[in-house]
């Protein structure tokens, strides 16, 4: 093979790109098969692994609640053990926290990010798919402890001095902390590469203004990871060293502070809160807007928005320690800090109320599941406003309260935002459309059960519920709201059973969709349905907010060309790289094949991490070897992937 | 009428959940009622904007529309701004109003008075608080468990320690919870403006047996309050009968490792002062009622009230049991 350092890329009609679209499919198409799959590089096929395991969480996540919800249906229930009802609240928490809630959004940002940025896949592919793996990785590793008898079992937020050796012998803390440190490098690789994907793989003429607003959420939810992760991978480094190795850093005895872990952790915590609401919040401001027959009020306001509560949330996180005996100088500060936060979620509500009030709503499941959102967000959000009042938190705080809040921003501004994302992309990611009847049945039986479930545990709190009990004396009075709450969730678990069907009777038997079923004015409505792997035969080149909608929209002159005219490279793998703000076209972007590396990285560095929790230094020594191998091949200098000039 | 229909049982709902004995918004101590009067203005405030919200949402959904002039193809950006610009503006107003409340309520609420007519030192067990009266003469300090009595209308000063990981010390109908955390002493204060039994309990998770983690908090009259301190400083009285004085026996070889009962030779550390136990109300910190029946079956199998709890199931034949319970009756 030739070696290039210069070439213009060609820009051609639409004949000429049909004429190439065959070799095209021979360069970007991964061979069928399970080797095909085990190496794949497609950040399509990426993204639907990520959402399919991540609905496979979300499942088990709600089985493990519906146990503990019989449990808690009438006082003095002997179902579970209290041992039993404790693995099974921190599994739920972990599990739908960790390994639903973020890496269900990273599924939809994945897949979406190219078809949106009008790329071929993203900046670093292989770090995608080692993303992906080693997300698996952490999962598996927290559910093998649950397999081997003990899983952990002191809620996610894992306080110490009860996560120590001492008051929690054995694997399950150990555990917690691998999977920790596992996910924590997904979340970082995985941020890296939705930044850099960004600032360098946006279609010419999509300057930064003109992306959707997923990719500002993603974009916010990836750069708060970057700073916010280390705190939390530090924390679990650091109990790791006092329960191995007998340091003190958490161990009052020995001089260390408890409250260390509590600031650690929720530095941590509570922007990742942001990453795992502000990409869904995207979905919406994006989806909802196709439903009401216009563009989103507000484009410029909800961006900024998206971007300042991520800014405000690293502010915050003493919200969550109001009564741990602070000075209330500091509490007042973080109170108030906290509250402020009310006024960009403000912007992005009353931009979706005024983009309903002034479009024309078409009533499709998707559009129920968003429209729901708003007012789920709504209450999600003043039960949050009343937590930020300290003392008002002094008696919320620890209670079901908190549970009602939690859940209201995770089902109600996660998860109804997801299914919403699925209903709207399902015919973009399959070619078929859900069923709209069985869709409408899944809104109405979701929306019912969840507030039927969830709104109840408000008054728990409010009658002094605390959190994390596995039963309740009858004379305390709370078995009646108990019931009702346990009813109302089963319902809302029927209403996921049924969204669940529909994904899987719709794959195979759904009504055929076109490219752009819903007449959606962004880019990934102007390829096929499924997208060709190589998403764009022709890199489209940008002029608006809405390529597909310019005609109608008639807003001034300049026009985008989608699949009319664009640049076509096809000297193997290849994309276009532009400038990070006004996207000009500045490189010919060469993109990696597929590879086993990112596979044999995660599988080694899980080694590694195994090897080194348990102290099996066997282990940990193929683990490091293999690791660095595995790297050294990854990173083998090739030079007919080097950057082209143009 | 829909909305009313579903309501009504909401609203049935919280009445209920009221009536509990840890229901907050009903409180009777000085912070508990400052507190309640801060929720309810957050709490009317966010019902209000719910509601709008809901309105408006309904409103943009279901008005009446002019025939569509694009034939449902997305139409111009009309404008919409003024939503954002009103909405925010007010939400502005109204939550500086709001930060404003916050912060009166935390002056009146948060730092510990000075002038405290009692300190009162709780350590908090897996799980059960034991309490420490504190008073300048060394000789009228005393220690009891579980249950915590206070003179009505005074200002109490809790000092909070842990004795191994974190707790919560929490009335909801007195006060605001306050973490009880190893390696610092949290402090935080009290004042019950009526007589009566308060429910606590320890809001956060601590091991197994959290949930049964509770006290009481009892707010007698000053000159009852006395009464009640000055009989908690005498010993248990002396055995009466032979049962008795072999439960005694029994007792002071058994249990002492752990129990004190001053009266007895059992000066142990570990677990609840049992001195006055007869003048509680339950056993084990809540698990159980605090009568005969109960109280032998706590000690045939501890494990089985509560299981997890570090009292461990001592063999003692019927005959000792019931002569331990019969020596631990007279224990008022």
């Amino acid at each position: 093979m030739t070696v290039e350092t210069f070439r213009e890329p060609k820009l051609v009609t639409a004949e000429e790109a049909a004429r190439r679209e065959p070799a095209l499919r021979r360069i970007w198409e991964t061979p069928p098969g399970l080797a095909g799959w085990l190496s794949s590089v497609d950040h399509k096929s990426i993204g639907k692994r990520y959402l399919v395991t991540a609905l496979i969480f979300l499942i088990l996540g709600g089985l493990e609640a519906a146990v503990m919800r019989a449990q808690l249906s009438q006082p003095d229930m002997h179902l579970l053990s209290p041992e039993a009802y404790a693995q099974l609240f921190t599994m739920h928490g972990v599990t739908m926290i960790f390994l639903y809630a973020f890496p269900v959004l990273s599924g939809f940002s994945n897949y979406l990010w190219p078809l949106l940025l009008g790329s071929r896949d993203m900046a670093f592919p292989r770090l995608n798919a080692f993303s992906y793996w080693s997300f698996l990785a952490g999962g598996i590793a927290l559910y093998v402890s649950f397999i081997a008898g003990r899983a952990p079992d002191n809620g996610w937020f894992n306080y110490v001095p009860y996560a120590s050796r001492g008051f929690d012998p054995g694997v399950n803390i150990d555990a917690y902390a691998l999977g920790m440190i596992l996910l924590g490098l997904s979340t970082t690789v995985g941020g890296i590469n939705f930044i850099v994907t960004l600032l360098r793989l946006r279609a010419p003429g999509m300057s930064i203004n003109r992306v959707p607003i997923l990719i500002w959420g993603t974009l916010t939810a990836s750069l708060g990871n970057l700073f916010a992760v280390p705190a939390v991978t530090l924390a679990f480094v650091l109990l790791w060293f006092d329960r191995s190795w007998g340091t003190h850093f958490f161990d009052s005895s020995g001089g260390g502070q408890p409250l260390l872990w509590q600031h650690l952790f929720w530095m941590f915590g509570h922007p990742w809160v942001y990453a795992i609401v502000l990409p869904a919040m995207g979905i919406v401001s994006d989806g909802l807007p196709v439903f009401c027959r216009r563009p989103l009020v507000g484009y410029s306001a909800v961006a900024l928005a998206t971007v300042s509560t991520m800014v405000l949330g690293f502010g915050v996180w003493v919200h969550h320690m109001f009564a741990t005996g602070l000075p209330v100088s500091s509490l007042s500060f973080f109170s108030s800090a906290s509250m402020v936060i009310v006024i960009p979620s403000a912007v992005a509500v009353f931009a979706w109320l005024a983009t309903i009030w002034t479009g024309r709503p078409r009533f499709t499941t998707a559009f129920l599941f968003f429209a729901g959102f708003v007012l789920l967000f709504v209450i999600g959000g003043v039960s949050g406003f009343m937590t930020a009042a300290v003392p008002a938190d002094w008696q919320l705080t620890h209670t079901y309260f908190v549970v009602a809040h939690l859940h209201y921003v995770i089902i109600g501004i996660n998860v109804f935002a997801v299914v919403g994302g699925v209903y709207f992309w399902f015919p973009k990611m399959t070619g078929r459309f859900m069923n709209e009847t069985l869709g409408k049945w899944s809104f109405w039986v979701m929306f019912i059960g969840f507030n039927l479930g969830f709104f109840p545990m408000h008054i728990a709190g409010l009658a002094g519920m605390p959190r994390r009990i596995y039963t309740y004396p009858a004379d305390a009075g709370w078995g009646g709201v108990n019931m009702v709450i346990t009813l109302g969730s089963y319902l809302f678990a029927v209403g996921v059973l049924l969204f669940l069907i529909n994904i899987v009777v719709s794959r195979f038997k759904g009504r055929a969709a076109g490219a752009n079923p819903w007449d959606g004015g962004t880019l990934e409505w102007s390829v096929s349905s499924p997208p060709p792997p190589y998403n764009f035969a022709l890199i489209p080149i940008v002029a608006r907010r809405h390529p597909l909608w310019e005609e109608q929209l008639a807003e001034g002159e300049d026009r985008s060309s989608t699949n009319a005219k664009g640049f076509l490279l096809d000297h193997g793998r290849e994309t276009l790289g532009t400038t990070p703000i006004d996207a000009e076209p500045d490189v010919i972007l060469k993109m990696p094949e597929d590879s086993w590396m990112p596979l044999l990285l995660a599988l080694a560095v899980s080694g590694l991490c195994t090897g080194l929790l348990l102290k099996l230094w066997f282990l940990f020594g193929i683990g490091t070897a293999v690791s660095l191998l595995a790297a050294v091949i990854w990173l083998w200098p090739r030079r007919y992937l080097s950057q082209v000039e143009r | 009428m829909k909305a009313a229909a579903f309501l009504m049982p909401l609203l049935g709902l919280s009445v209920s959940a009221q009536a509990s004995p840890l229901g907050y918004l009903a409180g009777s101590g000085h912070d508990a009622i400052e507190i309640s009067r801060l929720i309810a203005l957050f709490g009317g405030v966010s019902i209000a904007v719910v509601v709008l919200v809901a309105l408006l949402l309904l409103g943009g959904l279901f008005r009446r529309r002019e025939p569509d002039p694009a034939h449902g193809r997305p139409q111009r950006d009309e404008g919409g701004m003024a939503w954002i610009y009103v909405g925010v503006a007010a939400t502005v107003v109204v939550l500086a109003v709001c930060m404003f409340y916050n912060l009166k309520t935390i002056a009146a609420v948060a730092s510990p008075p000075d002038d405290a007519a009692l300190t009162v030192e709780i350590t908090a067990h897996q799980w059960w608080w034991q309490v420490r009266y504190q008073d300048r003469e060394p000789q009228k300090v005393f220690y009891t468990a579980n249950e915590i009595h206070v003179p009505v209308g005074e200002k109490v000063r809790f000092l909070l320690s842990s004795a191994d990981v974190i707790h919560s010390f929490w009335v909801p109908k007195l006060a605001g919870k306050m973490d009880v955390i190893p390696g610092q002493t949290n402090v935080t204060w009290l004042e019950a403006e009526a007589p009566g039994v308060y429910r606590g309990e320890c809001a956060v998770f601590c091991g197994a047996e959290h949930a049964r983690m509770e006290f009481r908090v009892v707010a007698q009259e000053p000159k009852d309050f006395q009464a009640w301190a000055a009989h908690q400083l005498q010993p248990a009285p002396p055995p009466g009968d032979a049962e008795i004085q072999a439960g005694r026996l029994t007792f002071e070889s058994r249990c002492a490792a752990c129990h004190t009962l001053r009266g007895s030779s059992a000066a142990g550390f570990a677990a609840p002062d049992l001195t006055h136990l007869m003048d509680r109300s339950t056993l084990a910190a809540g698990a159980l009622p605090n009568d005969a029946e109960h109280l032998a079956e706590w000690i045939r199998d501890p494990q089985k009230y509560k299981p997890g709890t570090n009292m461990p199931q001592v063999p003692l034949s019927e005959a000792d049991l019931a002569a331990v319970v019969a020596y631990l009756r007279t224990a008022r």
